[in-house]
């Protein structure tokens, strides 16, 4: 029964009957679903193996270093899968967030070879590629030798392999023509407003629609909802505080953080329209937002949402996503809409967080360990993920056209989908890359705080935040 | 065996003997001649890359600025801010600390079943990691479900913000430290006590002096070596705190909290500015060493005045 359950799935892989026969045959010869799920995996596994020679470095032992997050989880239950493929063995450590960039800084910086790949962000290659510590990448996606004919890497979605390549240039445009890829793209959010359906029946509001309603629904749900506030968004002293709805929203308006002259920078968020937007952010929070705001990092805005101790966030839509289900007090009770903040735009422009593998320049086994990362962010490793487990958002194209996968979703996450398709377009990374990302993003987070705390009026704090800047970025010899 | 053989090994062990006696001296100092390298290797490291502008993401523009970070520092308006808050920080903390400390190992200095289970009992949270106690505090503190805002709440401080108000940030950071750190000074403190010489209390209680003078006049001073041996050792480790400010708030509201420690870090290991990093960590080590060489100084005299010399 086995052996002919494997017949079965690999004649679907191979495309020679559709998905409605090959449950058919599964149900007829007695096989559950999870049973058909880890023949269809293993098909698959094999017709990857196909035209390729995967056990090249059959006996290699490659090492990463991961965030833990759910995307590590779904390559943990697959990992199997590769070991079996390859004849690799993989170990891994894994690290919580607080901690885990820092323990990676402390990694390459002393240029260990102990990690061949790991998890990063794109906007930590801005230090990790011009520091010399990752490949890059392009050198083995080009290579016929190195890289699975059928690996497809068109296929992830354009705007999160730009978002990725960078030419090293401050200010230079994310995947330019000369650009390097650091990093590829493996998992991503982009940001959106999520909402509690019931505290929004109960108060009589309706999703926002721009920023002036966000306000006014998120003040009228803190004055009515008899205890939830109205707004989670993040508010520690981090650069992670503008990078979700704070810098989503401020694009919508075509700000910009930096404006690019002949290849020198200055600062741009304390134009006219940026001072307006940001005196509309500040009073959304003294408002409607969390009292502790200015401790608030993901995991209060989500954790929050999910206890139904907040009537919506903007944050990521992954983050919405997670606090639907498991054993979330208000699972089944949240909602997703797309969100554009400027009245006059014609789309939502959210900012995108893309969970990235890179290769360590230190590694002593860099082709073995591409194999590893060709596998990991492979069509039939995302497709696992995303039906399987929860791998959401996947990056490529063709797994969000995934039937299975696409009814999962709206099965459990009524409207993520909705809220997906009209996001997706706009998203993409807006900051400008630059070396000093970290330091100058991380001070606009501080001077929010300052803001917030009524300790500076806006428009002082954005001009003088603008005047620090500028001095660093001519200090650094960056700056125009 | 051969006449020239036997001279030779005879006079083998008489060199070596000597060349043992003359080497043990230094044989016996290497160990700690090891343990000091092995101490000055980073410091000599992090004063290196101090002199430096040396930043890991941007390699182009390495090279030696000897005292320019320094030099920096004087116009930066965030690093005074970073020397006001650490020093204020460090004072406070040990103030009070001492103040509740000192009450406390008053209040069990006798020796009894109560008052040592009390001792026992009181070091818990000196036990507890800082950064731990930290994450707790930050529980028991938070608005919306936290029993700390709940009582607060029951005396009419409704909308009481602890470390997320730049008022009120400080107050809390100071909070968690006393909590942590109080049962080292009491514990220091109550040793101490319990081991001055009882004549002189004895003597005043025949003679019926007041309390209040038995304590400024005879406990106090004669306390005073282990008030500043205790006041010595949490100087230093409050001036160079990290995981409470931290784990709390990063450094903020705003740049409320920016001690060295935290400042540095970040330098470090967010913005990978290894030059700066170094030339705060500096900055931090001769401040230490002078608050630790005014303390030792005056622990010394008070010394050799216990002895009778001055």
């Amino acid at each position: 029964m086995f052996e002919r359950g494997r017949d079965l799935t690999a004649r679907f892989v191979k495309g020679e009957i559709s998905r409605r026969e090959m449950l058919k045959g599964a149900s007829r010869l007695g096989l559950g679903i999870a049973t058909t799920g880890f023949l269809l995996n293993e098909s698959m596994t094999r017709a990857m193996a196909a035209d390729f020679d995967w056990m090249k470095f059959k006996g290699t032992k490659l090492k990463l270093l991961l965030n833990k997050h759910p995307y590590a989880d779904a390559m943990i239950a697959d990992l199997e899968n590769f070991k079996s493929m390859t004849g690799m063995d993989v170990s891994y450590d894994i690290f919580p967030e607080d901690v885990y960039f820092d323990k990676v800084t402390a990694a390459l910086s002393s240029s260990s070879s102990e990690y061949d790949a790991f998890m990063t962000g794109a906007y930590m290659t801005w230090t990790y590629g011009p520091a010399g510590w990752v490949d890059d990448l392009n050198e083995y996606i080009k290579d016929p030798a190195k890289t699975n004919p059928n690996y497809n890497w068109e296929d992830v979605l354009p705007g999160l392999r730009a978002s990725t390549a960078w030419n090293g240039v401050p200010g230079g445009e994310l995947g330019s023509a000369d650009a390097k890829q650091w990093c590829t793209p493996w998992g991503f959010e982009l940001n959106s407003v999520a909402y509690n359906r019931k505290i929004f029946d109960k108060v009589g509001v309706e999703p926002p629609k721009n920023m002036e309603d966000l306000m006014n629904v998120a003040a009228k749900v803190t004055k009515d909802a008899g205890g939830p506030y109205g707004i989670g968004v993040r508010g520690s002293r981090s650069w992670a505080t503008i990078h979700p709805g704070f810098l989503s929203a401020y694009s919508n308006f075509e700000q910009r953080d930096f404006t690019v002259t002949d290849g020198k920078l200055k600062a741009a968020m304390n134009t006219d329209v940026s001072k307006s937007f940001h005196k509309q952010w500040v009073q959304m929070i003294q408002d409607s937002g969390p009292k502790n705001w200015s401790t608030y990092t993901w995991y209060q805005v989500g954790t929050d949402l999910g206890a139904g101790a907040s009537g919506m966030i903007f944050d990521a839509d992954i983050l919405g996503y997670f606090m639907n289900g498991g054993d979330n007090k208000e699972a089944g009770n949240i909602a997703y809409t797309p969100f554009a903040a400027n009245p006059a735009a014609k789309a939502p422009t959210p900012n995108v967080w893309i969970w990235s593998l890179a290769l360590s320049s230190f590694s002593k086994q860099k082709d073995a360990a591409w194999y590893f990362m060709q596998w990991a962010t492979s069509t039939e490793h995302d497709l696992f993920g995303a039906r399987k487990m929860d791998f959401v958002n996947p990056v490529r194209a063709s797994v969000w056209k995934d039937e299975e996968f696409r009814a999962r979703i709206d099965k459990s996450y009524p409207g993520y989908l909705k809220q997906y398709e009209a996001s997706s377009e706009g998203s993409k990374i807006y900051f400008t890359p630059q070396p000093l990302f970290f330091d100058l993003t991380t001070q606009w987070a501080e001077t929010l705080q300052k803001m917030v705390a009524k300790e500076i009026p806006v428009d002082e704090g954005l001009d003088k935040l603008a005047e620090n800047i500028d001095k660093q970025l001519k200090d650094a010899g960056i700056g125009g | 065996m051969s006449l020239a053989s036997v001279s030779e090994t005879g006079s083998i062990p008489i060199r070596k003997r000597r060349f043992a006696r003359r080497a043990l001296p230094y044989l016996l100092s290497l160990p700690a001649l090891l343990v000091c390298i092995g101490i000055l290797v980073p410091f000599v490291t992090a004063a290196y890359y101090s002199l430096m502008r040396f930043r890991l993401n941007l390699p182009a523009l390495k090279g030696f600025i000897w005292f320019d970070n320094y030099i920096n520092f004087l116009s930066d308006s965030a690093f005074w801010n970073t020397v006001s808050i650490s020093l204020v920080y460090a004072f406070v903390t040990v103030a009070v600390e001492l103040v509740l400390g000192l009450g406390i190992a008053l209040l069990l200095v006798k020796p009894s079943r109560l008052n040592n289970l009390a001792s026992i009992l009181l070091l818990l949270p000196l036990m507890t990691a800082p950064a731990l106690a930290a994450l707790m505090w930050k529980l028991m503190t938070n608005p919306n479900f936290g029993i700390l805002s709940y009582l607060v709440g029951l005396i009419g401080f409704t909308d009481f913000r602890w470390a997320s108000d730049p008022r009120t940030a400080l107050l809390t950071v100071t909070l968690v430290d006393v909590w942590v750190y109080t049962p080292f000074i009491m514990i220091l403190l109550l040793a101490g006590l319990r081991s001055l010489p009882k004549q002189p209390f004895e003597a005043a209680a025949l003679d019926g002096v007041p309390r209040s003078f038995v304590f400024f006049r005879i406990t106090l001073p004669m306390l005073m070596p282990y008030i500043i041996t205790a006041s010595l050792f949490r100087l230093l480790d409050s001036i160079q705190q990290f995981d409470i400010v931290y784990s709390l708030t990063q450094g903020g509201p705003g740049d409320k909290l920016m001690v060295f420690q935290v400042q540095a870090y970040l330098e470090f290991f967010q913005y990978t500015n290894v030059g700066r990093s170094a030339a705060l960590m500096m900055v931090l080590w001769a401040i230490t060493y002078f608050l630790s060489n005014i303390f030792i100084k005056q622990w010394l005299k008070l010394r050799e005045r216990a002895r009778g010399v001055s």
